[in-house]
């Protein structure tokens, strides 16, 4: 049973898409029923950081081995990381449609979440901006490595120091005032490990996908020889 | 130390070679100055005097230090690197455009207060976050410099790639030199310029970390 955590990713979603719906959640003034978009918004957002964490790890070791393989990793983990942080925006834009009244409202959240799409989509413009490997390779795991530490800062450090509307900043409540009872947690946390799986997963196949085209090219390169 | 020193009076001399750059640089910021107090006539909102003022600085700062790197042709960076090590360089570039980018923000001031007024509570403080402010920036751009002179279109990418990563940087310098003007002491903005002074060692240790792996070709 090698594909066993394929298999949780699938029952966890499951898990997550049901009971997401089904369970009782608190009822409060402003959220009401919509608090449920937790099992969907706020898990897209620790699959994208998990993600991106990844390939920061994935970069640190490219620098330090030079194998190609791990900058495969590192980029397609930024990819993935990419795809689940606009659909974090898309689901978190409907959310405040309903919730705040507008799709985009000034918070630190938010801003985030636009500067580290911005990182990493600048991230794969410089890499396209090169072609030879190694060096392509080499100068964009150190933009990575670089770019991420100070999106930590901005994500994590910095929002401290200011209010939003966001649970756990500025006076507002945190999720262990709203859930009291715990109930929400039984499915937040299965919910970000199910979506990191799904993440991982994709991100297998891709890896899987972009060496078997590196071969495919050194292969032709070679008989043209 | 000495490999230091003597990058810095090298990286000096070019400078004082090609006069045309600093100045360029300074006729940049007085015509972007010029430009604002000529659609703007003059400012009395603070928060929008202060943040006009910054991205001018970064505009100007972008412009001065993307040459960093590029103006180094390949057979010289590699006469550079047989001569002295790569911790040295990043070090040496760091120091002299942080000394660059403060002489840059002190003109900036100088000329935006001519132009639109100045409202600035306690000069002082207003004076050593900019210094502060222009050390982050330096620190930051010099590696981003470092890295889009490895491309084609360095120019372009230069903006791209420093922009989103210089946002916590930026923001605090805009929240500190805002409290500088408003006058709140040093109780209240003591925070702050810590917490910048926090990001331009943070900045500057990764820079260092960073570099050598930049330089090997």
């Amino acid at each position: 049973m090698k594909h066993w955590w394929k298999i949780l990713a699938v029952i966890l979603v499951l898990y997550t898409i049901i009971f997401g719906f089904l369970i009782e959640v608190p009822a409060l003034p402003i959220l009401h029923e919509s608090i449920r978009n937790l099992f969907f918004h706020v898990t897209m957002w620790f699959s994208m950081i998990i993600l991106c964490g990844v390939s920061w790890v994935y970069s640190i070791m490219f620098l330090n081995t030079g194998k190609t393989d791990h900058d495969i990793i590192a980029s397609e983990s930024a990819n993935v990381g990419i795809m689940f942080g606009s659909i974090g925006i898309l689901t978190g834009m409907i959310w405040a449609n309903f919730t705040w009244g507008a799709p985009w409202v000034n918070d630190p959240k938010l801003n985030g979440a636009a500067i580290t799409m911005l990182i990493y989509l600048a991230y794969f413009v410089l890499r396209n901006s090169m072609d030879e490997e190694q060096k392509r390779a080499k100068v964009s795991s150190l933009y990575n490595i670089f770019a991420f530490i100070l999106l930590i800062v901005f994500l994590y450090i910095l929002p401290r120091m200011t209010d939003s509307l966001h649970p756990g900043n500025g006076g507002n409540g945190t999720f262990s005032d709203l859930d009291i009872d715990n109930t929400m947690r039984t499915v937040f946390y299965p919910a970000i490990i199910g979506w990191t799986l799904i993440g991982v997963w994709f991100l297998t196949l891709r890896v899987r996908i972009k060496k078997l085209s590196y071969q495919r090219e050194t292969e032709l390169i070679n008989n043209n020889i | 130390m000495n490999d230091i020193i003597f990058l810095l009076k090298k990286e000096a001399q070019l400078e004082f070679r090609q006069k045309y750059a600093v100045g360029g640089i300074l006729l940049y910021v007085i015509s972007t100055t010029f430009i604002c107090y000529l659609s703007f006539r003059s400012i009395v909102d603070i928060p929008t005097w202060n943040a006009l003022y910054w991205i001018i600085v970064l505009f100007a700062s972008v412009n001065a230090i993307s040459k960093s790197f590029a103006q180094e042709s390949q057979g010289k960076l590699l006469y550079l690197y047989t001569l002295t090590n790569p911790r040295a360089i990043i070090i040496a570039k760091i120091i002299y455009n942080s000394g660059l980018l403060a002489v840059l923000t002190l003109a900036t001031t100088l000329f935006y207060s001519l132009f639109l007024g100045n409202d600035i509570g306690d000069l002082a403080q207003f004076i050593i976050v900019s210094i502060a402010g222009s050390m982050g920036l330096a620190s930051l751009l010099t590696l981003v410099s470092a890295i889009a002179a490895k491309t084609n279109n360095n120019v372009s990418l230069m903006a791209i790639l420093s922009f989103p990563i210089i946002l916590p940087l930026l923001i605090t310098i805009i929240h500190a030199s805002k409290n500088a003007i408003d006058d709140l002491g040093w109780s209240v903005n003591g925070k702050y310029i810590i917490v910048l002074l926090a990001l331009n060692a943070l900045i500057s240790a990764l820079s260092y970390l960073l570099f050598p792996y930049l330089w090997r070709d």
